[in-house]
């Protein structure tokens, strides 16, 4: 098994160094917005990884309200913070993009709003997590994060209907409309790697909170053997 | 021992605790006077302007107080062990969570009720829009706010840090709700707009997390 992933693990770098010679150089340079639009490539296929990782986080919790494991809470707790760290690329950057291409640096659109209020969502997790004690942590973290996936559709909902009625002031051309099969290619190239890197990264959390847990298991096992005696 | 009878007990109780001390409504009403003055030197607006910012502004001020409700009416079953007597009772706690929200959703109601004069008072809120819909929009609105919040102050009385926690965890969750209340708000008081389809998501939104918070809590109450 641990043979198995660090074969994942060289895999996901060789991809990864591709992947980024592919973004870089061999992509053609964008007609009107020159090389900042190479950013896309690392913005997109963030965005994809953090809704993978959300995914994942909803599904543990709900596993985990259901089985009570250690494994399910675990990786709850593993892709909620590797999910979070991919948001805020995503949320870095996309004003990094934006400045030169849209003249602002945000702007109060539907998908934009909607990242913000994932990232305000699953960080609120992460400083639960944090704040709780001991043994409801969990518990508690999974009834969170159950709420905030189901929250999600309906921000959007919502906030698209608001965008709808308070058009913003800039509309982007939407890079989407239409890639070039050779941009398209690096494109993929990219999400496949940030998928892997995402993989690799939920994995390693998830050894090392398992690891934490039993750590704590066999401290409070000590302590109560040292006070029955 | 039914559920209804149980929440009806639990939600008297409460019901006559407030009364008798006022202890919640008081520091409401107060920090919601305080937030709508504050406010004011904030944006100093005419009555048209009014009439566009008003919405939010009134939005924030009930949300902040209902956040002070909240608070206090989880922390009064911490003393006195009471929730861990709730806990090992056979009662359905279910029956807990409808009577803390249905009590909470009382105070906040009238709050808004003390509070509506006020604001057409100060900011000089004359209503284009039917005065009906802003009843249904408060409504709806204040159910959202206080069904996640009596769940999430339940989940936060438990940490550390437990009255800025219920805030933190409380506010992304409310976004797509807040913003209904607003627009919806702010539609009906400029008549700009129809605020058909922010009452109906309201309507979604309270059903949907109702749904998921009456069949989490137990997990929460039981966690340890």
């Amino acid at each position: 098994m641990k043979q198995l992933f660090i074969a994942f693990v060289v895999l996901t770098l060789g991809l990864l160094a591709f992947s980024t010679y592919q973004a870089l150089f061999v992509a053609p340079t964008e007609q009107t917005m020159g090389d900042v639009q190479r950013i896309f490539y690392y913005h997109v296929p963030s965005a994809w990884t953090a809704g993978v990782c959300f995914f994942v986080n909803f599904l543990a919790s709900v596993v985990y309200l259901w089985k009570r494991n250690l494994a399910s809470d675990a990786l709850a707790a593993a892709s909620a913070e590797v999910g979070v760290t991919f948001c805020t690329i995503v949320l870095i950057t996309g004003p990094i993009w934006a400045r030169p291409v849209w003249g602002i640096w945000w702007t109060w659109d539907a998908r934009l709003t909607t990242t913000l209020v994932l990232w305000l969502i699953y960080v609120s997790y992460l400083v639960l997590r944090r704040f709780s004690a001991g043994g409801q942590t969990q518990v508690l973290a999974a009834a969170l994060a159950i709420f905030g996936f189901v929250d999600v559709p309906i921000v959007y909902m919502s906030i698209r209907w608001f965008r709808t009625q308070h058009p913003s002031p800039v509309m982007g051309g939407g890079e989407n409309s239409g890639l070039d099969p050779a941009m398209l290619h690096a494109f993929f190239w990219n999400l496949a790697a940030f998928t892997c890197v995402g993989i690799v990264l939920m994995v390693v959390r998830y050894r090392l909170q398992m690891l934490e847990e039993k750590v704590e298991a066999t401290h409070a096992a000590a302590a109560l053997q040292g006070d029955s005696r | 021992m039914t559920t209804i009878g149980v929440t009806r007990t639990t939600l008297l109780k409460d019901l006559l605790m407030e009364w008798r001390s006022k202890d919640a409504i008081n520091s409401m009403l107060f920090f919601a006077l305080l937030v709508v003055v504050i406010f004011s030197f904030a944006f100093n607006p005419t009555a048209e302007e009014s009439r566009r910012i008003a919405g939010g502004l009134i939005w924030v001020a009930f949300l902040f107080a209902a956040v002070v409700a909240l608070n206090q009416t989880w922390a009064r079953e911490l003393r006195n062990q009471v929730l861990d007597a709730y806990r090992v009772s056979p009662a359905p706690p279910n029956a807990l969570f409808l009577a803390k929200a249905i009590g909470n959703f009382f105070f906040v109601v009238v709050l808004e009720a003390l509070m509506a004069p006020l604001f057409v008072v100060f900011y000089d809120l004359r209503s284009v829009g039917p005065v009906w819909q802003l009843i249904v929009v408060a409504l709806l609105g204040t159910w959202a706010l206080v069904v996640n919040g009596t769940f999430f102050a339940a989940l936060s009385i438990r940490t550390r840090s437990r009255e800025i926690m219920l805030p933190l965890i409380l506010f992304p969750i409310s976004i797509p709700a807040l913003l209904a209340m607003v627009d919806a708000t702010t539609s009906i008081l400029t008549g700009e707009a129809s605020p058909d389809f922010w009452i109906k998501m309201l309507a979604v939104y309270d059903v949907v997390f109702t749904a998921v918070c009456l069949l989490l809590f137990e997990s929460v109450l039981n966690a340890e």
